[in-house]
């Protein structure tokens, strides 16, 4: 099936050619450009939100919940104000006039419950870490030691935990109108039809647990007022919508309100979000006519930063018998913890578009039920509905090809789209744009040495070898550039997927260029820079970058859901053409030529056919003076864009991994991890391959290390990072990247963003390479994440279950 | 309360400090020195290390009074005259960092773990640099970045990894 290679020496090969760049003078897009970011973030001159430091500065503190649901019958704050330091104590009482909601802006559904979410408890409390009050003193120990001094009285009411039971008639309730959030249903061909007599019916259900983001920054919020207008710094993702979400949440005008965000020590996910210390921030510093500072201890943010996943999926694929998939019907819990957050009902149905992968079918079906329970609420995690679904879908098709005893792969070369059938409008309704998937297939293969390693699994299983080795496939593909308007109103979301763009040429020939995004992490200062860089016909080195402020960035929609590069970095495109199209009008008017004979090439206009020229900076130049411009020209070269995509964009891509399962303790060690991802065109290769990297690492972690953990009475047991695991280097392989290409037909850029690929890709990879390796001993699957407890009784070590089954009898699902 | 004597990046200061204050907020909210961020509050991470006395140490699990009489370098205090350290100018070259965040903390572990092995494979790298954590980078360029920054130590010619 493959040509056998050295993957390891492939890998420095393509590490080495994609890592030395192009040579100088080539076109930026596409170049290896190390990043503008890194020279401050490698010092130690970053401002995170926790650095800021104001005159007269005041510190918060909160006073969380311990228990996950009870109603508050007395909260005392008067010794908490007595302690030295303290300037002000507060209980949820004591704001509940001024507060407001916190907002959900995803009301999915016609029956959606959007229950009222106070920033501080008032009468309820519904999950571990809830505040319920608040201190603000001189310094951050102060504030610390004063909530000792809190009195608060619960009377306990019973949690509510488990999906299945809190649905079920007669429990306790999250909220009075009882567990239900919403229901989604969503149909495309004849389900029924397609299960009716189909000769193989895979029936699984899966569990995507629920899980912690952990960006490494810890969120920080500081509040500062005048006395009439606002500003608060956050660590967030999302200072544009934050602030017309604080607006309408807090009655301070928006006009009045300046969000910055400054350095963000990364996200995926957790930043997106309004959350109640931003609220409660921003009223401290109204009511004490002072800047507040509130920053999170870990063990705090664990409690309280949105989680993510926490679904089962119930997934049903139906198949004939030469593997062919006649119809997928999937029924899905989604846990959305006490409250609605910002787009918290909104996550799985992102994934509901997505269970059909890269695959044609007759069929689909698809019906989510949303479940309160007195959790932390979850919320947008990296690739946010799309890992869940494309979990459950190659899960699902590897158990087919075993059924049918088929290899995995060619399982799904029978069924997935191939590359001269796009564009292709699948059975969910989205049309994918461009894709190659037998491309990025046997690149794979190649690199991994598929075939070399299924003779090693042969063999070792002939040997009954205690280290079984097991082969993980994922193709997948995910719908990113969120997103066009259009379809986000037909989701009933509750904003635009737009993104804005500013290009302005200074007098002296350098760039200013303001986006609307707002990284953390991903470099769109260097990207952003090269695609100026091109468009303009400047030096690198002579753009600039403005972000995350909304009094120097004033629109827009910020940054997640793979959508900066696809939706932000064409606003700037497009911006540049237009300053592109400015300029020719003005060297035409120069030139004494018609603007249609003037060309542009490497940042000079020319009369067509002569020497004569204006460069683009002598051109801005030329703008600023205003001694001599064309009638109606404005005394300057800048321009706005806005451009919202007309279609998602759809990467894709397959990875492959190989793990050895030490078959007497349970143990996993991912022995070699090949990822081939078609991004469509590349901006920055170094960039692309870092957010591979980090998207792989995160969706590795969740296959074997990561799970946040409550108790029977609802307690997080996994409060710090000693016990929320999320992977250090020696937990973690060398991954092998490469890449193909088939550029995206919806944007001028042709490209289709990396931030979630590789997340999305990998956790089903990795699960199904330990269930490959543990099918001789009858194990279909195993709960994530892998733990080697969790192997080991799947094996039968705790005297229970399997023993060697033989290597490749199928389970029975076929009729 | 306890007076201490601490240099810190080459500037020695005098400072009456509660005896629980720890390094990391004596750095930052006192001496200005945010370079050193706080990622975690059970030592599990490593944002927070910083050079004590030449060896590598997470200024979150130390006292400030137990730093009385040390010295103390931060990211801040690391290059020369302008010049980046040769382990910061890897983990930029081999683009070892997203958000930055770890990184300063990332960097200080590097270059002890060199102390103690200048040469190390990269399973050497990933076991010592098990105490600090990284969320973005899936920590292939970091360990490239580590060995790069080694090579340019040692004053070896620099070999892509």
């Amino acid at each position: 099936m493959t040509e056998q290679l050295d993957a390891g020496l492939v890998a420095r090969q393509i590490a080495e050619s994609g890592r030395l760049g192009a040579p100088d003078g080539g076109h930026e897009v596409g170049r290896a450009r190390r990043r503008k970011e890194d020279a401050r973030l490698i010092t130690g001159r970053t401002t995170w939100t926790d650095n800021i430091q104001l005159p007269g500065m005041l510190y918060v503190a909160f006073l969380r919940s311990p228990m996950a649901h009870a109603r508050i019958t007395r909260v005392d704050v008067s010794a908490a104000r007595a302690q030295p330091g303290v300037v002000a104590a507060y209980s949820g009482r004591d704001v509940a006039g001024e507060q407001g909601s916190l907002p959900c802006a995803w009301p999915v559904s016609e029956d959606v419950v959007i229950p009222d979410h106070p920033p501080m408890a008032v009468d309820e409390v519904r999950y571990v870490g809830e505040a319920v009050a608040c201190v603000v003193a001189t310094d951050r120990y102060r504030a610390a030691d004063a909530l000792e001094s809190i009195e608060v009285d619960y009377e306990p009411l019973e949690a509510v935990l488990d999906m299945t039971e809190a649905l079920a008639e007669g429990g306790p309730k999250v909220h009075e109108t009882g567990n239900q959030a919403f229901t989604w249903k969503f149909s495309g061909g004849d389900i029924e039809a397609a299960f009716r007599d189909a000769p193989v019916v895979i029936d699984r259900t899966y569990v995507q647990q629920r899980l912690i983001p952990t960006a490494m920054e810890p969120r920080a919020v500081v509040a500062t007022t005048d006395g009439g207008a606002f500003t608060l710094y956050s660590a967030t993702q999302i200072p544009h919508v934050l602030r017309v979400m604080l607006a309408l949440t807090t009655g301070i005008p928006e006009h009045r309100l300046r969000v910055i965000a400054p350095d963000v020590g990364g996200g995926f996910g957790s930043k997106l979000q309004v959350t109640a210390e931003e609220v409660l921030c921003l009223l401290l510093t109204r009511r004490l006519g002072k800047p507040v500072k509130w920053t999170e201890s870990r063990s705090e943010g664990n409690m309280t930063v949105h989680h993510g996943r926490d679904q089962i999926q119930r997934i049903s694929v139906a198949a004939d018998r030469d593997g062919r998939i006649r119809g997928v019907r999937v029924d899905l819990l989604a846990d959305m913890g006490a409250y609605l957050m910002l787009v918290t009902p909104g996550i799985p149905i992102l994934g509901a578009f997505m269970y059909n992968g890269i695959y044609k079918m007759d069929a689909y079906d698809f019906t989510c039920t949303g479940v309160f329970t007195t959790k932390m609420p979850t919320d947008a995690y990296r690739g946010a509905g799309r890992p869940e679904a494309t979990f459950a879908i190659e899960r699902a098709v590897d158990e087919l090809a075993h059924e049918l005893n088929l290899d995995p792969i060619e399982v799904r070369r029978r069924n997935w789209i191939t590359h001269q059938e796009f564009p292709y409008t699948t059975i969910a309704g989205l049309t994918y744009d461009s894709g190659n998937y037998e491309a990025a297939t046997d690149r794979a293969l190649a690199l991994f040495g598929y075939d070399k390693l299924r003779a090693e699994q042969a063999d070792r299983r002939d040997r009954r070898d205690p280290v079984q080795l097991g082969i993980g496939v994922s193709t997948y593909t995910e719908m990113c550039g969120l997103a066009p308007s259009r379809v986000l109103g037909s989701l009933s979301y509750g904003a635009g997927g737009w993104e804005h763009a500013t290009v302005r040429m200074l007098p002296t020939g350098k760039v200013e260029v303001v986006t609307g995004t707002s990284p953390h992490g991903q470099g769109h200062e260097t990207a952003w820079s090269q695609i100026v860089a091109d468009a303009l016909g400047v030096p690198f080195d002579d753009v600039s970058v403005l972000h995350g402020d909304t009094a120097i960035a004033p629109r827009g929609m910020d940054t997640y859901g793979s959508r900066s590069l696809v939706v932000g970095g064409v606003a700037v495109l497009r911006a540049c053409e237009k300053v592109r199209d400015k300029a020719r009008n003005l060297a035409a008017h120069l030139l004494e030529a018609a603007p249609g004979d003037i060309e542009f090439a490497a940042g000079e206009f020319r009369v067509r056919g002569t020497s004569e020229g204006r460069t683009i900076q002598e051109l801005a130049l030329a703008a600023f003076a205003a001694h001599d411009l064309p009638e109606g020209f404005e005394p300057r070269l800048d321009a706005d864009a806005t451009f919202d995509p007309e279609n998602f964009s759809f990467p894709h891509g397959t990875h492959l991994c190989a793990v050895e399962v030490d078959t007497e303790t349970g143990a996993v060690r991912i022995r070699s991890y090949v990822a081939v991802d078609d991004v469509g065109s590349v901006v920055n290769p170094l960039i692309v391959e870092g957010q591979v990297h980090g998207g792989i690492a995160q969706g590795i972690a969740q296959a074997l290390f990561e799970e946040a953990v409550y108790d029977t009475e609802g307690n997080l047991l996994t409060t710090t990072m000693a016990d929320y695991l999320i992977p250090s280097a020696a937990d973690l392989p060398e991954f092998v990247t490469d890449r193909t290409e088939t550029p995206a037909t919806s944007n001028p850029l042709g490209v289709k963003g990396v931030g979630e690929a590789g997340t999305i890709a990998s956790t089903p990879a990795v699960v199904n390479a330990i269930v490959d390796a543990l099918r001789p001993y009858g194990v279909r699957d195993v709960a994530m994440p892998c733990t080697p407890e969790r192997i080991w009784r799947a094996l039968g070590g705790d005297g229970a279950a399997a023993g060697w089954a033989g290597p490749t009898e199928p389970e029975g699902g076929a009729r | 309360m306890p007076r201490i004597t601490v240099t810190v990046d080459g500037i020695r200061y005098e400072e009456e400090v509660e005896p629980r204050l720890l390094l990391v907020h004596l750095l930052r909210d006192r001496l200005g020195k945010t370079g050193t961020p706080v990622g975690c509050d059970t030592g599990n991470c490593g944002a927070c290390t910083v050079m004590l006395d030449g060896r590598s140490a997470k200024s979150c699990s130390v006292l400030a009074v137990q730093a009385d009489e040390c010295d103390v370098v931060t990211i801040e205090g690391l290059g020369r005259d302008g010049e980046l350290h040769p382990m910061q100018e890897a983990f930029r070259t081999e683009h070892a960092l997203q958000c930055g965040y770890c990184t300063p903390g990332m960097v200080m572990a590097a270059i002890d773990l060199l102390r103690d092995d200048p040469d190390p494979s990269e399973e050497a790298i990933r076991q010592g640099l098990e105490g600090n954590l990284c969320r973005c980078t899936g920590y292939c360029n970091i360990v490239r970045a580590v060995r790069r920054g080694a090579q340019e130590m040692s004053g070896e010619e620099v070999r892509t990894s």
